[in-house]
């Protein structure tokens, strides 16, 4: 199996603050990895300098085989191979769903616009949005505006999709449709690195399971292992305040 | 009480407070003691007929000063606002000559541009700047409001979320390309009421080109009230203004109330 994904000794801070302390990361291609720890240990942050969205500080990053991290990579051309989707979405409110699902494999792949739209409404129809191609983001659900920018993370056929979050901004009874969508990824063998804070669903999807502490990765496995009988303190402490915050 | 009713109640007091209101003012400033004597030289039947044709017609100039600048304020100012928004150290010279320009012509009153560049450009005797004054009045306009609007545009930029950026750049967009279909049309929409009052202002300041000598409304209502002693003609000019800006007053407003309204319904 070769690798998607290498994080190697990567540092990053904010100012003072350091929030990444040197993470060692592998994700293999298809494999699914989930990425838990307390809020502020720095998941999203760890997700946005994979995607080139924050500049790191010290290591690097290789994707299938290309340093990224390297001065001189064209920066559009790594991240049109890296999908990234976010806790709020952000979907672009001026456009309809078509419009955001096309937008990038027009202008950054240059897609002919009847090849996108006939991509884009192949893929919205997969995930349940063939009825809403023509409404404006501010129409839909919460559930459906996360389906839609999955949708257009997808549109540009990523090699790597990074999930941050994508089900904490929604009500309850929306987390489901969304997590329908990402185990049919996982289903299709798309190569994930999500983080999250709903457990039950990293043990049921996750190939491997990554606690992240303190701005390193402190422990990792199946999540079964990781999940059920941690061996570090810390996780088996996290893990506690999960139970009793009645999340697992 | 129903809400209609209340409303048919609100209409009643607004039309009676405003009867009263503007009674009283006539009154008050027809009993003045002078009144005789400004009716005649200010509000002059007769004269405002005769002079109204000559005055709507350099009034024409007037339009066509907006609308020349108007359509040269509205790229250049756009493209200040990008300009001094671009990212990163290479592009420090030009933020900061961006700056400067803003404070500059923000600093100085309008009529002193005019005067400095419709005076100073043709003295300069050069065989390819033009002489016409108006040429010059129009160029000063364009340079003092592209400082105003620019940081109209800025303003609807920095209001864009950076999360819409980011989000377009993590689709593998350029910098350009999010700026152009992601970040701008967002931003414009949102500064559109205070860009239509800074195109009143603009509609206004034409005036100010006839100080250069352009037969344009004020000026040509100056030569008419210079030839007949009598300040009528100046009535006339105001009321050509007002009429122009009365209707795009109210359409901002209508704009405003309209995004209001649909921002409201939104967040319920
Ligand atoms: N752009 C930034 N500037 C300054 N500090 C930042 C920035 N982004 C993140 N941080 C800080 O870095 C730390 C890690 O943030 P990060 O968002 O990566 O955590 P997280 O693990 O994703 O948390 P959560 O579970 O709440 O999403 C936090 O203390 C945060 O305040
Ligand atoms: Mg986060």
């Amino acid at each position: 199996m070769s690798e998607a994904l290498v994080v190697d000794g990567v540092r990053k801070s904010f100012g003072q603050l350091e929030v990444l302390r040197g993470v060692d990361l592998a994700v293999e291609e298809h494999e699914v990895v989930c990425l838990i720890g307390a809020s502020g240990s720095g998941k999203s942050t760890l997700l946005r300098c994979v995607n080139l969205l924050e500049p790191i500080d010290e290591g690097r990053i290789v994707v299938e085989g290309l340093e990224i991290t390297d001065r001189g990579v064209d920066v559009n051309r790594v991240r049109r191979r890296i999908g990234i989707v976010f806790q709020a979405y952000n979907l672009f409110p001026h456009m309809s769903v078509l419009a955001n699902v096309t937008l990038a494999p027009r202008l950054a792949l240059r897609m002919p616009h009847a090849q996108a739209e006939a991509e884009a409404t192949t893929l919205l129809g997969r995930f349940g949005l063939a009825d809403k191609r023509n409404d404006y983001p501010d129409r839909l659900s919460g559930g459906q505006q996360q389906r839609v920018a999955i949708v257009r993370a997808l549109a540009m056929k990523p090699d790597l999709m990074l999930l941050d979050e994508v089900t904490s901004a929604l009500d309850p009874e929306l987390v489901a449709e969304v997590l329908e969508v990402i185990r049919e990824l996982a289903a299709a063998g798309m190569t994930m690195l999500i983080a999250t804070h709903e457990m039950s669903f990293a043990r049921d999807i996750a190939d491997r399971v990554c606690f992240l502490d303190e701005g390193v990765i402190l422990e990792q496995g199946p999540p079964e292992q990781i999940l059920s009988e941690p061996k570090e303190p810390r996780t088996q402490q996290f893990l506690q305040r999960i139970i009793e915050a009645g999340r697992l | 009480m129903t809400s209609a009713g209340e409303g048919r109640r609100g209409v009643t007091v607004a039309v009676l407070s405003t009867v009263v209101f503007f009674t009283l003012l006539a009154v008050a400033i027809t009993h003045a003691p002078g009144w005789p004597e400004v009716r005649r030289t200010f509000f002059n039947w007769n004269q405002f007929k005769s002079s109204m044709p000559e005055i709507s017609r350099a009034f024409l100039l007037n339009v066509k000063i907006f609308m020349i600048a108007e359509a040269f304020i509205l790229v250049l100012a756009l493209l200040l606002a990008v300009v001094r928004s671009l990212p990163g150290p290479v592009f420090f010279p030009m933020r900061a000559l961006g700056i400067a320009y803003a404070d500059f012509f923000r600093g100085v009153p309008t009529i002193l541009v005019i005067a400095l560049l419709g005076f100073g450009a043709p003295a300069l005797q050069l065989s390819w700047v033009p002489l016409s004054t108006t040429f010059w009045g129009i160029v000063a306009l364009i340079l003092v409001y592209t400082a105003y609007v620019s940081e109209v545009y800025r303003a609807g930029i920095e209001s864009v979320h950076p999360s819409q950026d980011a989000a377009a750049r993590s689709l593998g967009l350029s910098h350009w390309q999010s700026l152009r279909k992601v970040v701008l049309p967002q931003a414009v929409r949102r500064v559109i009421p205070p860009l239509l009052n800074d195109f009143i202002g603009l509609q206004k300041d034409t005036a100010l080109v006839g100080f250069l000598g352009s037969v344009e409304a004020f000026k040509q209502s100056q030569i008419d009230a210079a030839a007949t002693f009598n300040y009528t003609p100046f009535v006339a000019a105001a009321v050509l203004f007002v009429a122009l800006t009365i209707p795009l007053a109210r359409f901002t407003d209508w704009l405003v109330l309209r995004d209001r309204r649909r921002r409201q319904a939104a967040g319920a």
